[in-house]
């Protein structure tokens, strides 16, 4: 019977099956953070149980560490609990830890596929509801809490019931200054920020084929925002020119067998999916929310809509909320909304190639004035690698704020925050109420629509910053 | 974990989809390694919103939370259900869960009952109905949720999740006894794809 890749990768890492009928699903790598893991160590220590794989295990400070230049453990007062937990209960299980001054430090789903940790095929777990952006490279990854976190440090599988399959198809060509961003916050307009429950989604078609494997990643880790349990692309050429070399990717005689194995893990033709779905994405314009979930999105040459125009009472009211708390009308535009805040940054969109594009519309202009605009590199190695190109500079001549790796304004948990009533513009994935700051009003982008945001201090359409000043 | 078997208390109606985590257990309420779990739930509305359902005097000890679609949905973080149970909250009935915060539920002995939608919306008015005067009971013995206004409702859940609930079973322990079978796995799997069971920095 024809297969589907998720299955194959499943079948491949099935152990067995417990008496309640979840299947153990065993997990190649675990890359955990200190905002989760001490809770578990702690539990597991109560418990006398050992960490099974402590090689396989690896752990990132992320969630709460300080972004200011020159940081410390104590830059976020209330973070430093947290590292030193992270950092003790790592020491004590063997776990090898990406600390503050680590120069790999990073944000957990950024660092482990630039370290070749994780790879084509392979499982993955992290304590952390974004964990399939390593769907980019072709791995399956789930995320998952406290609990399970522990049960996986314990045993290295997590016992499961097998999700349901959906296929996303992206076809098209995506038209310029429109990247995976825009494409998966068109798909979340489309399907709702459950469409994906129950299900790993594989991303597939002509879009995804000439997609760089950081957009990929963009997208997959999108995919918990329309509910989905995972979300991969099936790995081919560019992916396997993108994990070589890498410092943890198997080297030599290895790679070569690997690489054998992954030539293999593709869908088989007439694969049965459970759900499917589909993009045109030539017709693509950048996208933006304009509402408090990351479904509540427009083109950006796009209208707020109109609740009555809601398919059921659940849904107006929930919009009626939204443009209250947004401070919109409905039939106003978003393009020329005035912004207090720019935020570059995030797993979503803090890759090196992000930066990049960002850079291109910024170099040799200023942030417009009034404007707070900052970029924070998702690794300490993306931060050093945009330093070697200049783009640094770039964003610092501008005005920007240019930061230490983490997860910074994306959850705030380490105190970078937007003040009460402010209207930022973030690369981040969730724009609900609060997230960024007391009632801040979050509008979620690509870094381009950011940095033309930035620039011009109103919502701009990229596509109407005129070329290099 | 603490075995559930069933659960009488005051049914709290929070009638919108989607909630999400921030909203449940917001990270600014997180700042602590061992926050006060009990104050944290909601603990934003709950300061903001005069008139959020908990702040009213009849919900003040919540037993059941009542919602829509998709709750728990957004941060894998358990806090969010940490702070149910500090809050004696053992049950949520909603329309539908999101995957991982109905994982983390089962994990902690707090029962997730999802009710197709119109048992829900029947439910729902009788919640609105009652407004706190009378309790509810969730019973999963007998998978059925009896109180003022109405019949008993009877429920689904997979019978594995069920007597994990009722017994209070070491999810981990569990997973223990499979402890040859993961051996002889990673065996396979190293001789099958090495590369997967080391993870080393090759500079080293």
């Amino acid at each position: 019977m024809p297969q589907t890749l998720f299955d194959m990768i499943w079948d491949g890492h099935l152990v067995g099956a417990r008496a309640d009928g979840r299947e153990l699903l065993y997990i190649d790598r675990h890359v955990l953070h200190e905002l989760h893991a001490p809770h578990a160590f702690e539990e597991l220590e109560k418990q006398h149980r050992p960490v099974r794989r402590p090689d396989l295990t690896f752990s990132a400070m992320d969630h709460t560490v300080a972004t200011k230049p020159g940081r410390d453990d104590n830059t976020n007062p209330s973070g430093a609990a947290f590292l030193k937990a992270m950092r003790e209960g790592s020491v004590r299980n063997k776990i090898k830890v990406f600390d503050l001054h680590d120069p790999e430090q990073g944000i957990s789903h950024v660092v482990a596929p630039e370290l070749g940790m994780v790879l084509p095929g392979a499982t993955h777990a992290v304590p952390d509801s974004h964990a399939s952006t390593v769907g980019g490279v072709g791995a399956l990854a789930f995320g998952c809490g406290t609990s399970e976190l522990a049960h996986i440090l314990a045993t290295q599988v997590m016992a499961m019931k097998r999700p349901k399959r959906m296929m996303i198809r992206l076809d098209g060509k995506l038209a310029a200054h429109v990247t995976a961003k825009d494409v998966a916050l068109r798909i979340i307009s489309e399907i709702g920020v459950s469409g994906a429950r129950g299900h790993v989604v594989e991303y597939a078609g002509s879009a995804i084929s000439s997609m760089p494997i950081e957009q990929r990643m963009t997208l997959c880790n999108l995919n918990i925002e329309m509910g989905g349990r995972s979300g991969f692309v099936a790995p081919d050429d560019m992916t396997f020119q993108w994990v070589a070399g890498r410092p943890y990717a198997p080297q030599g005689a290895l790679w070569d067998r690997a690489l054998a194995h992954w030539r293999t893990l593709r869908t088989d033709e007439h694969a049965v999916f459970d759900r499917e779905h589909g993009v045109n994405c030539s017709t693509l314009e950048p996208q933006i929310t304009w509402g408090t979930d990351p479904s509540m999105v427009l083109g950006i040459s796009g209208r707020v809509p109109d609740p009555s125009s809601a398919a059921d009472q659940g849904r107006k009211a929930a919009m009626q909320s939204a443009l209250t708390y947004m401070g919109l009308t409905p039939g106003m535009a978003l393009e020329g909304l005035p912004v207090n805040r720019v935020f570059i940054g995030s797993c979503t969109n803090a890759r090196l190639p992000d930066l990049q594009v960002a850079a291109d519309i910024v170099r040799g202009r200023r942030v417009a004035q009034g404007v707070i605009a900052m970029v924070v590199p998702g690794s300490s190695t993306v931060k050093r690698d945009a330093e070697a190109a200049g783009l640094d500079r770039v964003f610092r001549d501008a005005g920007f704020f240019w930061g230490e790796s983490g997860c910074s304004m994306c959850a705030g948990g380490n105190g970078d925050r937007g003040e009460p009533g402010e209207r930022i513009v973030s690369t981040t994935n969730r724009n609900f109420e609060h997230r960024q700051g007391t009632k801040v009003r979050t509008h979620l982008v690509s870094p381009a629509t950011a940095a033309a945001t930035a620039i011009v201090g109103r919502i701009a359409d990229v596509r109407h910053i005129p070329g290099r000043a | 974990m603490q075995p559930f078997s069933s659960h009488t208390g005051i049914a709290v109606p929070l009638l919108v989809d989607d909630l999400n985590t921030d909203q449940i257990a917001p990270v600014q309420a997180m700042r602590d390694l061992k926050p006060d779990y009990r104050k944290l739930l909601f603990m934003r509305t709950r300061a903001e919103e005069p008139d959020f359902v908990l702040n009213q005097p009849q919900f003040r000890n919540p037993g059941i939370l009542v919602s829509g679609h998709n709750f728990g949905a957004g941060s894998s973080r358990e806090a969010a259900v940490w702070g149910m149970l500090a809050n004696n909250i053992r049950v949520i009935v909603a329309k539908s869960f999101a995957d991982i915060y109905r994982e983390n539920c089962l994990q902690n002995g707090l029962l997730p009952v999802a009710l197709p939608e119109p048992e829900a919306d029947d439910f729902i008015a009788r919640v609105v109905a009652v407004n706190g005067a009378a309790p509810f009971t969730v019973d999963l013995l007998t998978q059925k949720i009896s109180g003022p206004g109405g019949a008993d409702i009877t429920f689904d859940i997979a019978p594995a999740d069920r007597m994990r609930l009722l017994e209070g079973l070491d999810d981990i322990g569990m997973t223990l006894k499979h402890t040859d079978e993961i051996v002889a796995f990673e065996k396979r799997l190293a001789a099958s794809q090495p590369w997967l069971q080391q993870a080393r920095d090759s500079r080293r």
